[in-house]
């Protein structure tokens, strides 16, 4: 099972990004948890620069866009 | 360029929909029209021509540029030019800051790139060009450079750093030089789908501000008399600039909404000095920045911040009076 950080400080963008991780690993039937990481201190310790960031099993894989879900599957497998 | 645009608006209002050539009702569905589309379509191929620039120089590249350079004093000119071309979001700024202050950059060349960010963006950029021409579109991009330059630059002499939150300060402590990039090696033809993409997401955002920035400002354009409001704020009064830019730094629009209105504005007998004065305001300084930044910063740094911007602004709104 993979852990799923969404790493944004709420703006439009960031729930884009969770919904379509959301729509995506249901879609997909992946084993995945999601988690939205609001708190500005825990998300700059991941090192980005631009936000929403999708992080899987601690390695960002996806910064500063919302990802399609190509882009999901991908990061995800 | 837009003559063809011209001749459409004209077709449509006057001929399909029959409405009078020169009754308020025509004036306005007019401008409404014309504006609409050429808006759309610079919109269009600015972002598209940014997306390009952007996507051979990501922001992580730009930082990572400034942290390990040594360019004795031209990093600022880099930062605040940097900010121009990077897109601006404002839920991005505090991670941008963060990341900055971690890569080691000076603070005042950080402020210079969060300055100018805001301020010049391929929405700003379009919707400039299609309101006031080239040349005020150039003169607009270089001064708002400049004023990002020149404002990093004496917040870097003010030695703020202790008015940084402490978590912020511990960051500083262990700032430490970038390492290197994993450089993406994609063709351009690889590039240009995602870029198309962007381009659009952008225009999207947009979309609504500029229809209802351009529909406020068509009605105005038609039913507010020329030099309207010149009776309110002459072109001799000497305080017109700072009042301006006070009334537009607690107000927060992005550059689509109010670009519409303030051009508008300036067909009426506004000075474009003071209009842009008064958009540079609204787009770059407002309330929701400031708690934004609230999250970085005491409130004493976010006032000197703004202080110190806003007195640019107003030295640019009068050298704008000046110049156009």
């Amino acid at each position: 099972m993979k852990t799923i950080k969404i790493l944004g400080t709420g703006c439009a963008k960031c729930k884009a990004t969770e919904q379509a991780v959301k729509d995506a690993i249901a879609k997909n039937n992946i084993d995945a948890t999601v988690e939205k990481v609001e708190d500005i201190q825990q998300i700059m310790e991941y090192n980005i620069l631009s936000t929403p960031a999708v992080v899987v099993d601690e390695i960002v894989k996806i910064k500063g866009k919302v990802p399609s879900e190509a882009e999901i599957v991908e990061a995800l497998s | 360029m837009f003559d063809w645009l011209q001749d459409l608006s004209d077709w449509l209002i006057y001929s399909v929909f029959t409405i009078a050539q020169s009754s308020k009702l025509g004036d306005a569905l007019h401008f409404f029209v014309y504006d609409t589309i050429k808006i759309l379509i610079l919109l269009f191929l600015i972002t598209t021509v940014m997306g390009i620039v952007n996507s051979y120089f990501p922001v992580d590249k730009i930082r990572n540029y400034l942290s390990r350079n040594k360019l004795f004093g031209l990093e600022y000119l880099f930062a605040s030019t940097f900010g121009a071309i990077t897109p601006f979001c404002s839920c991005s700024s505090v991670p941008l800051f963060i990341g900055f202050v971690k890569g080691g950059i000076p603070l005042g060349v950080t402020f210079a790139f969060l300055i100018t960010s805001p301020l010049v963006n391929e929405v700003a950029i379009a919707l400039f060009i299609g309101m006031f021409g080239l040349k005020a579109t150039l003169i607009y991009v270089s001064s708002g450079i400049i004023l990002g330059m020149f404002g990093g630059f004496i917040l870097g002499k003010l030695k703020l750093e202790k008015y940084l939150s402490p978590w912020v300060q511990g960051v500083l402590a262990n700032a430490s030089k970038e390492d290197d990039l994993e450089e993406e090696k994609q063709t351009f033809s690889q590039r240009l789908p995602f870029i198309f993409k962007e381009a659009l997401s952008i225009i999207k955002g947009v979309f609504w501000y500029i229809i209802i920035g351009i529909g406020i400002g068509a009605m105005m354009h038609g039913f507010i008399p020329t030099g309207f409001f010149e009776n309110y704020i002459s072109k001799d009064n000497p305080f017109a600039v700072p009042i301006a830019v006070i009334l537009g730094v607690p107000m927060y629009s992005n550059a689509a909404g109010v670009l519409p209105i303030i051009q508008v504005f300036v067909q009426k007998g506004i000075p474009i000095g003071t209009a842009i004065a008064f958009m540079m305001a609204v787009v770059g300084l407002s309330i929701p920045e400031a708690t934004m930044l609230k999250k970085v910063m005491t409130w004493k740094l976010i006032a000197i911040f703004f202080g110190v911007v806003a007195f640019f602004i107003i030295l640019s709104g009068y050298m704008f009076n000046l110049i156009l």
